[in-house]
């Protein structure tokens, strides 16, 4: 296919591969921050061609998974009232929250829906005029912007029996996060190419300078993310710490200004807590007081919810990288994509669903 | 930061305690259904080679008899409607035990409202399916239940055929040295689906590949008796079928990505949705299994058979890995081909 197998070339692949070994001296650690990146990691067994040096460290980029644990509760008990809609991108519907999840509530009579689009709300919501429908907005700032569209367009169109519930994380808190955590072991990063295209970079540029970390703005395809590693490599071994652009063909330095403008108009940032790794501070985006009206957090009293999280798993160090998937003693025995004891395990981007399903026979047959 | 740390995730979900879409979605889910709940009440000896139908041998003739229920949405789709579907999935599932399907039952379950008119295509469709596929509709029922009971049209058909002379097909009887062939490209009945599918509609050209297997079966029968295994890779698609088989077997699979023919349109579609065709559905493509030294001929039969036009020798049987399916990735690298858990999702970006 035009556009993508050019990027998934074997003669490509290996000479990027060969490259990297031939200028790396020293031990580094790599995180790449998207899911999606370590899902072509493992899927194409990126690492196999890298040098032993160099350690890859899957980073939180995976919106499901970093979603609270009270969110999803909170959305789950929305979805079980009378009267309601709930809506949702694919596998936010399959992620465990304390004690059920959004396909349980549609096994049991609620109705519950995957849209592709968040246009598809606003149809859903036009054609069932007597039912509250309501949106739970999972993303990094990739999907704000179009997820935003829902409560400009309901107020364009008046419609008012349309609500979201955000829980949209932002990357560069993240990443400032990780790189102040006491054990810090991250060298350079591969900032997700996707989310970029939005924001553009410059908000990467004083992390880098102030950690004195490269970051590298970086791809999905094979070649992509080989190349990513090669840039981040080139600037750790001559001892330069820049934020430089691997995916031109798709992120400019300034990104897209409309969809920013877009967020800006319809978001405030809060302090989230991610799930596995704790409160951050400025890392989330809910609605601002202009669009309250559209909140489903505001439109729908849900008693305060305090979820605890069992101390089975061990999400947390994975979703900061801590720790490999397969080093967590539930990996593949008690938690499987089955039966997900932590989120990372239920979405395709989930880190440890990645290293179930391509390589298991590594660590467990 | 560091302090706010908590190392922790949600309690453990045990089984499901009612039934969802996962567990008909033929992946991991439902093979748990089969396999803790349906078999530990029924366990029958031809159930349990866990075959697309069972082979009985009544008075020293052998028979295959094969049951389906077809439930799509949409009824009509790309490429076809749910009756050729009906046809042609339970003369595969025969044909796949070796045997050459002969008749039919069908049992209509009708959602009232459904026009007619629609119901006479359907019917129309069965008809002219039956026919290409040589198969005689020789007994039925017809049920109607009330709007909102069902979803426009269920059918199930069952049907029965006579297994070939010297034909001894299973899942079980994959071994180390075999070769694995496809008879075309993949996912072009899931992909044509979901194109159409409500909430999901953009334009394509992807007609389903629903089509009767069974004299390109013939064909490969006759020349090479010795045929290991026959499987049609419908629900679950490619990779759920292989990891069935080597899960009877206890063998291996190792399959080669740069092998598997995709349409260029099927593979962008699942380049935009997130999903792997290998787990998509396949309504007229055949998995065939035979000894290594024979897979050069079953290639040529397979190729010069008007729905295999594109057939590939696409992996081989191994002793490593038992159960396990493994891929060598277009870029070289290997990874393993996992049976999917419930229903392949679009991702979120």
């Amino acid at each position: 296919m035009k556009f993508v197998d050019e990027y998934r070339d074997a003669g490509l692949v290996n000479s990027i591969a060969s490259e990297i070994k031939k200028i790396t001296t020293r031990q580094w650690n790599i995180m790449e921050i998207c899911g999606g990146q370590t899902h072509s990691i493992v899927r194409y067994g990126l690492d196999e061609l890298l040098p032993r040096e160099i350690t890859l460290i899957h980073g939180p980029g995976c919106p499901v998974c970093v979603t609270p644990l009270e969110l999803i509760d909170r959305a789950i008990v929305i979805a079980s009232l009378p009267g309601i809609i709930m809506t949702s991108y694919g596998d936010m519907l399959r992620v465990p929250g304390s004690s059920s999840d959004l396909l349980r509530v549609k096994a049991s009579g609620g109705d519950v829906r995957m849209v592709y689009s968040p246009l598809d709300v606003l149809q859903i919501a036009e054609h069932n005029p007597g039912k509250q429908v309501v949106f739970f907005a999972v993303g990094f700032e990739t999907t704000a912007p179009a997820n935003a569209m829902i409560v400009t367009e309901a107020r364009r169109r008046n419609l008012t029996n349309v609500s979201v519930l955000s829980a949209h994380v932002l990357v560069p808190p993240a990443i400032e996060a990780i790189l102040s955590a006491r054990d810090a072991s991250v060298n350079a990063f591969l900032a997700a190419g996707h989310v970029c295209t939005v924001m553009g970079y410059t908000e990467y540029e004083p992390l880098a300078e102030k950690y004195n970390v490269p970051i590298v703005v970086t791809g999905f395809e094979p070649a992509d993310i080989l190349q990513g590693i090669l840039m981040a490599v080139k600037e750790l071994e001559s001892g330069s710490h820049r934020v430089l652009n691997q995916y031109a063909r798709a992120v400019t330095r300034e990104g897209n200004l409309p969809a920013q403008r877009l967020i800006r108009e319809v978001y405030q940032v809060v302090d989230r807590k991610w799930r596995g790794i704790g409160t951050i501070p400025s890392s989330g985006l809910d609605l601002n007081d202009n669009y309250a009206e559209f909140d489903a957090a505001k439109r729908f009293r849900v008693d305060t919810i305090l979820a605890s999280e069992s101390e089975k798993c061990l999400a947390g160090k994975v979703l900061q990288g801590l720790i490999k998937p397969s080093s967590c003693p539930a990996f593949g025995t008690e938690c499987s994509p089955d039966h997900p004891l932590g989120a990372p395990m239920v979405s395709s981007e989930g880190a440890c669903a990645a290293y179930y399903r391509f390589r298991k026979s590594e660590s467990h047959v | 930061m560091s302090d706010q740390i908590s190392f922790s995730c949600p309690v453990p979900l045990s089984g499901y305690d009612k039934i969802t879409l996962a567990h008909g979605g033929g992946g991991s889910f439902s093979y748990k259904l089969l396999h803790e709940l349906i078999f530990k009440y029924l366990n029958s000896e031809p159930l349990a080679m866990e075959h697309d139908g069972a082979v009985m041998d009544i008075n020293g003739v052998k028979l295959a008899f094969s049951t389906d229920s077809y439930v799509i949405d949409p009824v009509f789709f790309p490429g076809g409607n749910i009756g050729e579907l009906a046809v042609y999935g339970t003369v595969n599932d025969i044909a796949c035990c070796g045997a050459k399907p002969l008749f039919l039952s069908l049992s209509l379950i009708i959602e009232e409202g459904l026009p007619v008119e629609q119901l006479e295509t359907i019917i129309a469709s069965v008809k002219k399916a039956a026919d290409r596929a040589g198969v005689v509709v020789v007994t039925g029922d017809t049920k109607v239940v009330g709007h909102g009971k069902g979803d426009k049209i269920f059918i199930n058909t069952s049907g029965i055929g006579v297994v070939h002379a010297n034909a001894n097909i299973s899942p079980r009887r994959a071994e180390p040295g075999d070769a694995v062939l496809l008879s075309g490209t993949i996912a072009d009945h899931g992909i044509a689906i979901m194109a159409s599918r409500s909430g999901l509609e953009f334009q394509t050209s992807i007609l389903s590949d629903s089509a009767p297997l069974n004299d390109m079966i013939e064909h490969v029968l006759k020349a090479i008796p010795d045929v290991h295994v026959l499987r049609d890779p419908t629900r679950g698609g490619l990779a759920s079928t292989l990891n069935e088989i080597a899960r009877s077997s206890n063998t291996g699979m190792y399959i080669d990505e740069n092998l598997i023919p995709v349409k260029e349109e099927v593979k962008g579609v699942c380049e935009i949705l997130g999903l792997d065709p290998l787990y998509i559905a396949n309504e007229g493509k055949l998995v065939v299994i035979v000894p290594g030294n024979a897979a050069g001929k079953a290639l040529d039969i397979l190729l010069s058979h008007p729905l295999g036009r594109q057939a590939a020798i696409i992996g081989t049987v191994t002793s490593d890995h038992p159960g396990m399916v493994r891929m060598k990735t277009s870029i070289g690298t290997n990874r393993i081909v996992d049976m999917i858990s419930g229903e392949q999702l679009p991702r979120i970006c």
